[in-house]
């Protein structure tokens, strides 16, 4: 049986790893390489890089992060932030990245996603994708936030996936940082228009969180960084967790 | 020494970062005469079907892969699984490398396609070689849309995804996983080492 996916995501900036609350206030944590390996060690199904500075800063040490984490860790590898051009995607991919997550780039040019999964595959094209309530409707918002597209976020997943995105990355912005729980409201309505994975993120804050959002949406992985970064939980609890909750998961070993 | 065939469709360097970590010497090479030398064999790949067959011809690699495997173990994983097969049914009817009978074709499920992420190993064969210190539901990483029809001889452990999918297939010294190995953490790393071992 498939199992569900557990996913700590790392917020890179300027080679270090950070978590923000909605994004504003950023701290530091650690060091990237180390952080993965200790997240494989704890169980995590796939681990994310996301350089999230990159789209206003340039592309840092992102590569070389990921070309040393590849070395020791043997799960796949997500990496978002600054994802432009095919280059990038390739030099990325090179690295020893096994997908990567496209976001703004492909709001600004949805053609890209096409290139990419054509190139390289559906199977490495992950399409992230930021949405925050606006007048009752879900909107696509890019730049950390900062950007509100306008675009409906149910009719952009799907014309994301109909271009070749493998999987979609969904981030609530209204449930973000406030360790109130997924957004299952946003879930479900993307979950029902698509075909491909959906990984949740974005607003868990508990241990319970982890096994109601696959209980009650088809969720198919959830991300997690604050939570995990600050020790409040390791990827094992939540497994363990979920595992009583007659969730599949791969317990480590 | 295992070599790592490099015909120009494959992900390498996964699978050269995990045979680097568990310490078993590699080459990635394109030339008979390493294939000739090795101990070993790897065929990794990702993409099409078609697309891998026909890079793999052009390096003139085939006969010497087929002539080789009569004594020395190869491993094919993801795509170059599927290749070991006869032939394949994505995009167009296309020959494989025919060392397991069997055809690959898409995956009949009312499941989400691709099957992607970690599914449960079910042994049917506990005892082959490469699942020694492997448990029944063990997990491996699968990205695959297209899967192996083949004769449950053929297979040593396989997953179930609505239909049961041949997950690993071994037909004398010849081996497929149709996961990565290579990102299948502990238990990936564990058939890799169990592949070395066959090295005499």
């Amino acid at each position: 049986m498939l199992t569900k996916r557990i996913i700590p995501c790392l917020d890179v900036k300027n080679g270090k790893v950070v978590k923000g609350i909605n994004f504003v206030g950023i701290k530091e944590v650690g060091d990237p390489v180390e952080c993965a390996a200790m997240y494989q060690e704890q169980g995590a199904d796939e681990i994310v890089f996301l350089d999230i500075t990159a789209t206003h800063e340039g592309r840092g040490t992102i590569l070389d992060i990921v070309e040393k984490t590849a070395k020791k860790v043997f799960v796949p590898l997500t990496v978002g932030g600054g994802i432009n051009t095919i280059e990038d995607v390739k030099n990325t991919l090179r690295a020893g990245a096994d997908k990567v997550s496209i976001n703004s780039a492909a709001v600004k040019n949805p053609d890209f996603i096409k290139q990419a999964a054509d190139q390289f595959g559906t199977q490495c094209v992950v399409v992230a994708i930021d949405v925050k309530r606006v007048d009752g409707h879900f909107h696509v918002v890019v730049h950390g936030g900062r950007i509100d597209t306008g675009l409906n976020a149910i009719e952009w997943a799907k014309q994301a996936v109909a271009l070749g995105a493998g999987e979609i990355l969904l981030t609530s912005m209204d449930t973000d940082g406030t360790k109130n729980g997924f957004d299952h409201e946003l879930l479900n309505a993307v979950c029902q228009q698509v075909q491909v994975p959906v990984i949740a993120s974005g607003g868990c804050g508990t241990l319970e969180h982890f096994s109601q959002v696959f209980e009650q949406t088809p969720a198919d992985a959830a991300l997690a960084a604050s939570l995990f970064h600050y020790r409040e939980l390791t990827v094992g609890q939540v497994k363990q967790h979920l595992n009583q909750h007659q969730i599949s998961v791969r317990l480590s070993r | 020494m295992i070599a790592i065939i490099d015909y120009g469709a494959g992900n390498l360097f996964s699978v050269k970062n995990a045979l680097e970590y568990i310490q078993l010497p590699y080459l990635i090479t394109n030339q008979a005469e390493d294939l000739q030398q090795a101990d070993a064999l790897i065929l990794p790949g990702v993409g099409a079907f078609p697309y891998a067959m026909k890079m793999l011809n052009q390096t003139g690699l085939v006969d010497v892969i087929l002539e080789q495997v009569k004594n020395k173990p190869l491993l094919g994983i993801c795509l170059g699984m599927q290749m070991l097969f006869e032939e394949s049914h994505e995009f167009e009817c296309c020959r494989g490398l025919g060392l397991i009978s069997g055809t690959v074709d898409g995956i009949q499920t009312s499941y989400k396609i691709p099957h992607m992420g970690w599914n449960q190993l079910h042994l049917s064969q506990p005892e082959n070689p490469l699942l020694h210190g492997i448990s029944e539901q063990d997990c491996v990483y699968f990205v695959h849309s297209y899967m192996a029809y083949t004769d449950n001889n053929n297979v040593a452990a396989c997953c179930d995804y609505g239909i049961t999918i041949p997950a690993l297939v071994n037909r004398g010294n010849v081996y497929g996983a149709q996961f990565h190995p290579e990102k299948s953490g502990e238990v990936g790393l564990q058939i890799l080492r169990n592949f070395g071992g066959l090295i005499k």
